[in-house]
């Protein structure tokens, strides 16, 4: 692939600019955030001309945003933010991206590194059952046409009315893990069919579950409000998303969008960002089942959080009070959300597109939990298996440049091929294994597309975020055990 | 000319190789005609998904599609045979296009119903995407490109 050449002004030295004038048709400027290293690497793929590619779409305000851990997606890049008029603009499938609501969820526990450490294999073992992962695994939970509108329309409440998980959780999960304008009509009779069976289970690709050992706390009082304590303390972090259901529901809605673009006569500088305006019955349909989908995301990382107590009260004898295995947060980082934001000093109704970026609403927000009202929202960002993960706060930063958003994830560096071709599967688990974690996988061969080499160091990416104070970190975890779908 | 014709021909044979793609994963596949070009293309698809040497004939699912044009032909080609993996798990290995014209095919499919733990998987691949798309005819044959999501 050729290296990125296009016009890049640096504006400091996290952020930097792709003028207006670079490409005709772009309606706003891009912004990158990066510092000087990451663009070296970011720039051998064409992920930055997405980046001015998103800035075609009719009602973009602001600009068309990356986050440091930006990489080649399709038509959005990864890592990508847009925030677009309700009014006159469109809304657009690709910037939500496949797997919507596709996102992360942390428990917290009062156990420690000593406790966990001698029965890792066992927890490990014992988690592997309870959660089905992999390709062709199939839910514990079976539902029927009626219950699985059910769970479209309310997402974690239908779970927790299930029994699977507490009240409680749904207080500390974005939108409270139901997402309104929900309609379940919208979504296809294929998409349902696709979800049914895989209720409940994890998947494959770079979905996990992962136990973590708190290692550095950066802020006592906002991680203690998180009941992130002390060193040594042992975490779970969930990462799933909407399954079969939500790949159906994005490509189903691409075609029609493909439609759409014709009829209103859009112009787009790539097919994949097919999108219609928000307000047309294209778009709300799309909106509608998009709700849907990351309903399901929401009920499914729900479930898995039940039955990832159940392993742990199993495996430790001890009831869950005991084990304090309270959720912290549950964010989505692919999702479209309509929310108000301030522009020019006036309140504006905007379609926020985050495809593998945060949302990281400041202390005060009003959809920020009552709990977290003092601190701003938790944000989870996720790295590879074999380093480590960052929980960080929203900041007023990010409100004001960002449409409150911040980074996702680490980002890939390799492609898989690339990956594979560096290491085996069994070298990776072995070098997991020298590094005291226990990894278990139902494909020992793609185990090697997600090795740590394949990935961008989230220290990294969570610095460029943390210094351009686009969100704060608060505490870092590293892996004890994995479960790999 | 000769040389651009006998790596042709090399690739015809090949049937498919695995592209690289940072977040994804992709496929190029050859033909000599459009026909093959599409079974390629889905065997390269399900090569991704399992070890196909393990996989029996056993089951057969007849697909009927049509499109706008012969690229999103392929995409809903892909995708049709993506869903019905996705509900039934089943593999599929080998295709018979009984009819590829004005932008509609008839295929039967050919596989075997998978259980985890008796069969070798890879991963699940859960959509062909529209992106860096091209069927191209050269010297000596057909080529597509499909990016796969994950």
């Amino acid at each position: 692939m050729p290296r990125w050449e296009g016009q890049l002004n640096k504006i400091d030295d996290y952020r930097w600019e792709i003028p207006q004038t670079y490409k005709p048709g772009m309606r706003v400027p891009g912004l990158v955030y990066a510092d000087e290293a990451m663009l070296k690497t970011i720039k051998e793929e064409q992920s930055l001309e997405q980046v001015a590619n998103v800035a075609f779409l009719p009602g973009i305000v602001g600009r068309s945003m990356a986050m440091p851990d930006i990489h080649w997606g399709y038509g959005f890049p990864i890592g990508g933010v847009a925030a677009i008029r309700v009014s006159d603009g469109v809304v657009s499938p690709g910037g939500v991206g496949y797997d919507i609501n596709c996102g992360v969820r942390l428990l917290r526990t009062n156990l420690n590194e000593d406790q966990v450490k001698p029965k890792i294999k066992e927890l490990i073992n014992s988690l592997f059952a309870n959660v089905p992962s992999g390709l062709g695994s199939e839910g514990k939970i079976r539902v029927g046409d009626k219950e699985m509108n059910e769970v479209l329309t309310n997402g974690a409440h239908w779970a927790v009315k299930r029994g699977f998980g507490l009240p409680e959780d749904l207080e500390v999960t974005e939108e409270t893990g139901r997402m309104k304008g929900a309609d379940p009509e919208k979504v296809s009779a294929r998409a349902k069919k696709r979800g049914a069976p895989q209720s409940g289970t994890l998947g494959s690709g770079n979905h996990f579950l992962e136990v973590q050992i708190v290692r550095e706390i950066y802020d006592q009082a906002s991680a203690k409000a998180m009941g992130i304590d002390q060193i040594g303390q042992v975490l779970l972090l969930i990462h799933t998303g909407s399954r079969g259901l939500g790949h159906q529901v994005c490509d189903d809605h691409l075609r029609i969008m493909e439609g759409a673009v014709r009829r209103y006569g859009i112009s787009l500088p790539d097919r994949q960002l097919a999108c219609a305006p928000i307000e047309s019955d294209e778009g709300k349909d799309y909106l509608a089942a998009m709700a849907c989908a990351a309903n399901y995301a929401w009920a499914n990382r729900q479930c898995i959080t039940h039955w990832a107590r159940e392993s742990f009260a199993k495996v430790f004898g001890k009831s869950l009070e005991e084990l304090g295995m309270e959720q912290v947060y549950d964010v989505a980082h692919n999702i479209a959300k309509i929310e108000e934001h301030s522009i020019d000093g006036n309140m504006v109704t905007l379609c926020i597109h985050r495809k593998g970026a945060t949302r990281a609403f400041p202390a005060g927000h009003k959809d920020v939990p009552q709990r977290y009202k003092g601190v701003g929202q938790p944000v989870l960002i996720p790295g590879d298996m074999g380093r480590r993960s960052y929980v960080a706060i929203g900041t007023d930063k990010a409100m004001a440049e960002t449409f409150g958003s911040t980074c996702h994830g680490a980002g890939r560096l390799q492609s898989r091929g690339a990956a594979k071709r560096a290491m085996r599967g069994a070298d990776v688990a072995a070098e997991l294994a020298a590094k005291g974690i226990t990894v278990k996988t139902s494909s020992i061969g793609s185990l090697a597309e997600e090795a740590s080499q394949a990935y961008k160091d989230v220290a990294q990416v969570v610095e460029v975020t943390h210094q351009a104070g686009i969100s704060r970190k608060i505490a870092m975890a590293s892996p004890l055990g994995v479960i790999k779908g | 000319m000769e040389a651009t014709s006998d790596h042709a021909v090399r690739r015809v044979k090949k049937g498919f190789e695995v592209l690289d793609h940072t977040a994804d994963i992709g496929i190029a596949a050859y033909g000599t005609d459009i026909k093959e070009v599409f079974c390629n293309a889905a065997l390269g698809l399900f090569s991704l998904m399992a070890e196909l040497d393990d996989i029996k004939e056993d089951v057969q699912r007849e697909v009927k599609l049509s499109a706008e044009d012969e690229e999103v032909l392929l995409i809903e080609w892909l995708n049709e045979l993506i869903y019905i993996s996705d509900v039934e798990h089943i593999i599929f290995k080998r295709f018979e296009i009984d009819e590829l014209a004005g932008n509609q095919i008839r295929a039967r499919c050919f596989g075997e119903e998978i259980k985890p733990g008796q069969h070798k998987v890879k991963r699940e691949i859960k959509a062909a995407t529209y992106h860096m798309l091209r069927i191209s005819k050269s010297n000596g044959g057909y080529e597509v490109k499909v990016i796969f999501d994950i």
